[in-house]
């Protein structure tokens, strides 16, 4: 379990020797994932993902607030202290910076060496650690002659090394391709199914959250605009990030239709409720653009719907509503200036 | 052609072993010097500058100076310029343990601008490795940054043995013995081509030789 509170990174604004203030990057960060949870961090470039990431693993100390893990506040520690407060965080670089000279079990093996562990415990966590990322064919290669994929799994074995509480993948599957990066994914959500530990993941990648996130938090601007398990974020709003974590492909349908965007808005959706919303409201209903999908032990989807133009929209609603779900019409101007758009 | 002045035929084989002995001694021994400070020295740069592990402006702009200041004069001029230094510390100008000291000045300063380059190659994000799983910085700077650049170390330190060399044949002018100081007295001062034409081969095949092995010690670190 990771608790982050009132994290606050502030760097010195310089041009030249003059001081010209400060520029605040990460302003009051809360955020909790708990054991065994995967919490994924997303935002733009720029909004601070990479500074909170070097906050967590404490290689920059925040300017204020405090991260806790296991109880332990990790901030504002001696160097001494900081050193062992480091090994319990485990961090998966991107493109996974494995060291050239040395072979992958010598690269799991490091954190350990340099941890001071005996030689035969050291072995046989190595052991392990590849046999668990399915990689022990491959102790003996060194990372030139591994896959990018191959070279993230030795990373996240050692990542794993020291027995970290909690987990920091910091934009690991950012240039792999999306068959590699699945499989990473199913490793770590293996991790954290199998050994109970807290990963945070920060990425870009609205896919990654949707495939492997507990929970997610939106970041912009240095602060956390919106968060929550995933499912309720889909279903809570239409918010960016809603719509980013589903999002409803281009819809193309008749004219005639009056276009409804709907989302699941509860998690006790029918599956069949097509059928039944259109028995309600006695008209046909079409599906114009559809994204339903699993998430957790029910569905989440979003929608564009069309109905023919006579019926209340109040009405539609209603039926909506009944079943589970939220919607409103688009209106008939933005319509017209989609259309506009697309002829421009 | 005066028969005094004639070549020494007779002595010429044992003149060149000497000579190539006294060279392999004086670079040899300037070698270990230069690595022993040259080495920390570059490290030092590298390391408080913005993009090492230590960034501290004040320290890296001074040693960097320093550096440079070793580097700056040809290494004519600074052997002369350093004359006071030599005399102070062996009593002597001239011979084997005069051309040390100008020697190892200019060797070390080369050998800190050579480590530096060689350290700044390994990516940042691999100290950052280290530093995240929580080992020390002597242990980051040892096991992470010095391991990776070996074989860029390798190189630099081939291209010093090779400056070396030619250094120690100028260093010939101040009688410090070996290959330059053979050059010099019989080549040059006595009009001897023959002794010329020997002591230029051996320089050339003693700098293919270094350059040979260095290049394939270097092909078997990179992996």
């Amino acid at each position: 379990m990771i608790e982050i509170s009132g994290l606050t990174k502030v760097y010195p604004k310089t041009s030249g020797r003059r001081d010209r203030g400060v520029t605040t990057v990460l302003d009051g960060i809360d955020l909790v994932v708990g054991d065994a949870q995967i919490g994924a961090v997303v935002g733009p470039s720029g909004a601070g993902k990479s500074t909170l990431a070097r906050c967590i693993n404490l290689l920059e100390q925040p300017t204020s607030g405090s991260i806790v893990v296991k109880g332990q506040d990790l901030t504002g520690l001696s160097r001494k202290e900081l050193r062992s407060a480091r090994r319990q965080i485990g961090t998966v670089f991107q493109s996974a910076n494995l060291l050239r000279r040395l072979t992958a079990a010598q690269n799991v093996a490091l954190p350990m060496r340099h941890a001071g562990l005996p030689d035969d415990e050291v072995l046989r966590r190595v052991h392990d650690l590849l046999d668990r990322v399915g990689m022990l064919h491959r102790a003996n290669h060194y990372p030139s002659q591994l896959s990018g994929g191959q070279r993230q799994r030795i990373g996240i074995a050692r990542s794993l090394a020291l027995r970290p509480s909690v987990l920091l993948s910091d934009e690991a599957t950012s240039g792999l391709d999306p068959d590699t990066t699945r499989a990473i994914l199913g490793l770590l959500a293996e991790l954290r199914d199998d050994l109970g530990v807290t990963i945070l993941v920060i990425t870009h990648e609205m896919d990654v959250v949707r495939s492997i996130a507990d929970v997610v938090f939106q970041l912009d601007h240095g602060r956390i605009i919106e968060h929550g398990p995933v499912a309720e974020v889909v279903r809570r709003s239409d918010s960016a990030l809603s719509r980013a974590l589903l999002p409803v492909p281009p819809a193309a349908g008749p004219g005639e239709l009056r276009r409804w965007q709907v989302r699941y808005a509860t998690d006790e959706v029918a599956p069949t409720w097509l059928t039944a919303v259109g028995a309600d409201l006695g008209v046909p209903v079409a599906v114009l653009a559809a994204l339903v999908e699993e998430a957790g032990d029910s569905a989440v989807g979003r929608l564009t719907l069309g109905f023919p133009g006579d019926l209340e929209d109040a009405a539609v609603a209603a039926v909506l509503e009944r079943h589970g779900l939220r919607g409103s019409a688009e209106d008939a101007a933005s319509q017209r200036d989609e259309k506009k758009d697309e002829a421009a | 052609m005066l028969p005094m002045l004639a070549t020494p035929w007779p002595d010429v084989p044992d003149m060149l072993g000497t000579a190539l002995g006294e060279t392999a001694r004086l670079v040899g021994l300037v070698m270990a010097i230069v690595v022993v400070l040259g080495a920390p020295l570059g490290l030092l740069i590298y390391n408080t500058s913005p993009l090492g592990l230590t960034p501290n402006n004040p320290v890296h702009v001074s040693i960097s100076w320093i550096a440079n200041l070793g580097r700056s004069l040809p290494f004519l001029v600074l052997m002369a310029a350093i004359i006071p230094v030599t005399k102070l510390v062996f009593g002597t100008t001239i011979g084997f343990k005069a051309a040390i000291i100008p020697m190892s000045v200019a060797g070390v300063a080369f050998f800190a601008r050579l480590t530096e380059n060689a350290v700044r190659e390994v990516p940042r994000d691999l100290l950052d490795v280290g530093l995240a799983g929580g080992s020390s910085l002597w242990q980051v700077v040892t096991g992470i940054q010095l391991r990776e650049a070996l074989p860029g170390l390798v190189a630099a330190l081939t291209l010093n043995i090779i400056a070396m060399i030619e250094y120690s044949a100028i260093a010939g002018a101040i009688g410090s013995g070996g290959i330059g100081y053979l050059a010099v007295n019989y080549g040059y001062r006595r009009f001897d081509g023959n002794i010329m034409i020997a002591c230029i081969l051996a320089l050339i095949l003693i700098v293919q030789v270094v350059q040979f092995t260095g290049d394939r010690v270097v092909r078997r670190l990179v992996h």
